[in-house]
């Protein structure tokens, strides 16, 4: 459809006061910011903003053990024990953060040869099946990819099955920290995958060329052009690894056993127990470990980079 | 660059890793059609039969329905204050903008269990009783960034100019939306719904903590394997989440490669990846 | 000029999706299982028209569909289910959202050890016993137990209670097990399962009391500070022991049934559920052991509050309490149910210790909840179940 500039001076009724409305905007266009922003900003604030604040208030309370109510009291008790090193908590976090290091260690690892392939290496065409094979997984539902695991790894689970068509002895796989840094790194691959190949293929030839003509090895190359340049798509990628392993319970409630509690079933379990507010205090630990991570991540350019 | 050698190596091991993602989402679908109510490995015999279990099961459909008027209303909600947003952020200047930005991209990098724990005590707190709304409410906090992102990335693609442009020609603000703004925003829009749908769908982490006593299909299927119950059930609606998720996924892929917009190439690929997932700051 | 293209198709969905989404939302406001307050039907004598709809929070099989469907044939009342593996989770259930039931449930099939945590904290209301004809008949222990009668109001009526059991694999446990003992021994290691719940630090101090009298363990629900340490220190020395903690009844029929433990802790559910499928399975009770009495109570803000009166009326009647005694392996609170027992299945009702149920009921500790106050020693140095469950994260954490 073209636009006929005749039509648009035919005046329609209410027309002029839509133009100099238009023009008020045109030239004030924080007046427009502000109009579009209202509603979006002041729901977001009122219910996201207001509920972690209402949270983070909570975590001051404490629950009566007998009739678990919520005693409105402004008291330490809940950080104390968490804090306190007779309790598991400092313990079970410190396991968390280990296996949310390893998981994303691991999803470097396998990301970054694939979408270095993807990015550098396959055809138009292949890159393009590479990519929608990498996106559907990533959008097909988290709990069932958790649950297909769930049923892989069990005692008469296909793992097994596979061990002993090799002539492998059983694992007892199910239940453990192994089985939980398995399933972790499998759903958040395909998060880092992603910004890894959009930083890679960012990179221009030229640059590349570059390096070759000064005289680098391939691997040189790859060590002092490409890594660095790739560094931001690690870093944003390994957010997600990071940040979604420390609060996640639903893997830990399927695969993963009593020994091997992480700070999302613990959170997940005290809300169980009508203690909100241990809950809360607990909550806030990962809270601050991805606001930290956030902070350095921007620092090294994960956002910009995109 | 690189040798043949090292070529090779990639390509087995993209391989190798595709084959990782995909493995585990075959043998679960391959669930669906298990004779047995045993879950274990190999399945010795096939069967339709659960199917039907699952079609009659009014908990599984009840739960399905809901799933779907959830994540309509949520799609619904994000897309007017998704768009609302973007448009504010990638057009303007203003102060605090970076920190406007920042703060819509917290429901999606914040683990999600946040989001569930502070919305379930907030509720409280207020004297919210659970419904159909609080659950709309938990899945509308990131579904609103789902839809910014995919405005925000295809705004910073496409030229201001056109906006000028129009106006120059004489047009008001309304003809300016309406033939110009909207043919460049529509596939984004489009693209981005069809992904929140797909996202409040699935979603479990923040609806175990914001829902009562309503089932939505995740739930449904959590509630199931924690107790150990009707699993041959539960495969059969795994196999049709999965079967379900992708479709709008695909249909948001199409939608985006047919954009038809002025620059290409490297600009779309990072607007795809961007769209994605992948916080815009 | 450039030409500017339109894309209607991708516009047309767009809107249509907006347009069906807040069409589908009128539409889908009272949407789920519950919703709204509910108005207490509890004081006059019958019971008002059913509401069409049933919510309730049980333990698994307390509502099975071969004694339930009748049930919702007669009355229309829908049944939906959310069953629960340990009492924190009913309570958590029950006080959430605003407590009452969080005008999402009706009935919760409480143990003693949720009961009365539940009427203090103003989660249930008390019904009209009359309302209830086969109370007139239970037996007098479970006609005004303290775990769900408060200043002679009741807070729901009892249905059924039972033994925590001994559950062993008859091919790998040679000699049969005889007592407890087998279970914090090493006999068995890494072969061994018990409930991932609090309350079974009260198995171990039971365990104590016997084997350590001189901790002065009086009451396995009330431990001093000294008393809950060394009934943890047992327990994580049990840990090593155990190849899980099981969270639902079915985690432990499924790592039975794959070899996975050979003996743990549990209920005659599980033993009942293996053995129906030709699973090598015995169960023993020890006694003295601990168990729980259940009682259905009725939510504070119950959304079908006729629907559930008429469900305690139906579930308490002599033939289905045989019948939920038989599928789940409990003894009925009314002693009528013995004929239909023993009809159903010969000599179940001595099997069940319905015909002499005086000794067997002494013998059992009943689930209730630790409290600070000492009925044994007249103190309120106690500890409580903030603690208990602190000590239980300890144990397994």
């Amino acid at each position: 459809m073209v636009v006929d500039a005749g039509a648009l001076e035919a005046g329609l009724p209410g027309r002029r006061a839509r133009l100099r409305l238009s023009g008020l905007l045109w030239q004030r266009p924080w007046l427009k910011a502000l109009g579009l922003l209202t509603l979006p900003l002041a729901a977001f604030a009122i219910v996201y903003l207001g509920a972690l604040a209402v949270l983070f208030i909570s975590s001051f309370w404490t629950v009566s053990s007998f009739t678990a109510t919520v005693e409105h009291t402004w008291t330490l008790a809940n950080y104390r024990q968490i804090f306190d090193t007779s309790q598991p908590y400092l313990q079970i976090a410190g396991r968390t953060l280990g296996i949310a290091a390893a998981v994303t260690v691991t999803d470097a690892i396998l990301a970054f040869p694939l979408a270095y392939f993807m990015a550098r290496l396959a055809g138009k065409r292949m890159r393009a099946v590479l990519f929608v094979m990498v996106l559907l997984p990533l959008w097909s539902s988290y709990l069932v990819r958790i649950y297909a695991w769930q049923t892989i790894l069990a005692h008469g689970g296909a793992i097994n099955w596979g061990l002993d068509k090799l002539g492998l002895p059983d694992q007892n796989l199910a239940y453990t920290n192994t089985a939980m840094w398995i399933v972790f790194s499998y759903v958040w691959l395909p998060f880092m995958v992603l910004p890894v190949y959009a930083a890679l293929e960012r990179i221009p030839d030229s640059y590349l060329e570059a390096s070759a003509d000064l005289g680098a090895s391939g691997w040189k190359t790859l060590r002092s052009v490409i890594l660095p340049l790739a560094l931001p798509g690690l870093v944003a990628g390994s957010i997600f690894t990071f940040a979604l392993t420390l609060g996640d319970y639903i893997t830990p409630l399927l695969v993963g056993g009593t020994s091997s509690q992480l700070i999302g079933i613990v959170v997940y379990n005290f809300m169980q127990e009508a203690n909100a507010p241990f809950a809360a205090a607990y909550a806030t630990i990962p809270m601050a470990i991805v606001g930290v991570y956030l902070l350095l991540a921007r620092r090294l350019g994960a956002f910009e980079a995109l | 660059m690189t040798g043949r050698g090292a070529r090779i190596s990639f390509a087995v091991w993209s391989a190798l890793v595709i084959a990782f993602l995909w493995i585990p989402l075959v043998l679960i679908a391959l669930y669906a059609f298990n004779s047995s109510s045993i879950q274990g490995w190999p399945i010795t015999s096939w069967t339709l039969h659960w199917f039907s279990v699952a079609w009659h099961n009014q908990e599984a459909r009840d739960a399905f329905w809901l799933s779907v008027r959830v994540a309509l209303v949520a799609t619904a909600i994000a897309l007017v204050l998704g768009t609302m947003a973007a448009a504010a952020v990638a057009r303007f200047r203003f102060f605090g903008r970076e920190a406007v930005s920042f703060l819509l991209v917290l429901p999606l990098a914040l683990p999600g269990i946040l989001t569930g724990i502070a919305l379930s005590t907030s509720f409280t707190f207020v004297g919210l009783t659970p419904s159909i709304w609080t659950i709309v409410i938990g899945h509308a906090t990131f579904c609103v960034v789902i839809v910014y992102n995919n405005v925000v990335a295809r705004l910073r693609r496409s030229s201001p100019s056109l906006i000028e442009a129009s106006q120059d020609l004489g047009a008001d603000g309304w003809q300016t939306f309406r033939f110009v703004l909207w043919p460049v925003l529509s596939t984004a829009l489009v693209a981005g719904g069809l992904l929140a749908f797909a996202l409040s769908f699935d979603e479990v982490i923040v609806t175990v903590f914001t829902a009562g006593a309503q089932e939505t299909l995740p739930i449904f299927i959590l509630d199931n394997i924690e107790r150990g119950q009707q699993l041959p059930v539960v495969n059969v609606v795994a196999f049709f989440v999965i079967v379900i998720t992708v479709i709008p996924v695909a249909l948001a892929q199409r939608v985006m490669r047919d954009t038809g917009l002025i620059r290409r190439g490297g600009a779309q690929v990072t607007e795809t990846v961007e769209a994605a997932e992948i916080p815009a700051v | 000029m450039r030409r500017i293209h339109k894309r209607p198709r991708a516009s047309v969905v767009a809107v249509s999706v907006v347009t069906a989404a807040l069409a589908v939302a009128v539409s889908g406001c009272g949407g789920g299982g519950g919703g709204g307050g509910g108005t207490s039907a509890t004081t006059s004598t019958t019971i008002g028209k059913g509401e069409g709809s049933l919510n309730v929070i049980e333990w698994p099989l307390y509502t099975d569909k071969s004694f339930a469907k009748a049930f919702e044939q007669k009355t229309g009342c829908t049944i939906h289910r959310k069953d629960a593996g340990t009492s924190n989770q009913m309570f958590a259930l029950m006080h959430g959202n605003g407590g009452g039931g969080g005008g999402q449930y009706d009935l919760v099939s409480a143990s003693g050890d949720a009961s009365l945590r539940l009427i203090n904290a103003g989660d249930v209301q008390p019904v009209d016993i009359n309302q209830i004809p086969s109370w007139k008949d239970f037996l007098p222990q479970f006609k005004s137990p303290s775990h769900n009668t408060v200043d002679g109001k009741h807070y729901g009526v009892s249905v059924q209670w039972g033994p925590n059991t001994l559950i062993y694999n008859t091919q790998n446990v040679n000699p049969a097990p005889a007592g407890w003992d087998e279970i914090y021994g090493s006999k068995y290691k890494g072969k061994l399962t018990v409930p991932n719940n609090p309350i079974q630090i009260a198995d171990a101090a039971l365990y104590l009391m016997q084997t350590k009298p001189s901790l002065g363990i009086k009451d396995p629900y009330e431990l001093t500070k000294d008393q809950l340490t060394a009934a943890s220190q047992l327990l994580m020395s049990q840990k090593p022991l155990l190849k899980r903690y099981w969270n639902y009844a079915a985690d432990e029929i499924t790592s039975f049934k794959n070899g996975d433990v050979w003996m743990g802790a549990g209920w005659p559910y599980q033993t009942l559920a293996l053995q129906a499928d030709k699973q090598p399975i015995k169960e023993i009770v020890p006694l003295p052991t601990t168990g729980w009495a259940d009682t259905w109570m009725l939510a504070a803000k119950a959304p079908h509050p006729n629907c559930a009166l008429k469900w305690m009326q139906y579930v308490t009647t002599p033939k289905v309490e045989a019948q939920q005694a038989l599928v789940f392996g409990e003894t009925p609170v009314n002693p009528l149910a013995c004929p239909y027992m023993d009809k159903l299945q010969k000599g179940s009702c001595a099997a069940y210790h319905l015909n002499q149920p005086a000794s067997y009921y002494s013998k059992i500790k009943f689930w209730k909840t630790p409290v600070p106050q000492c009925g044994w020693n007249n103190s309120s140095d106690c500890m409580d179940y903030n603690a208990w469950v602190q000590a239980w994260t300890k144990i397994t954490g």
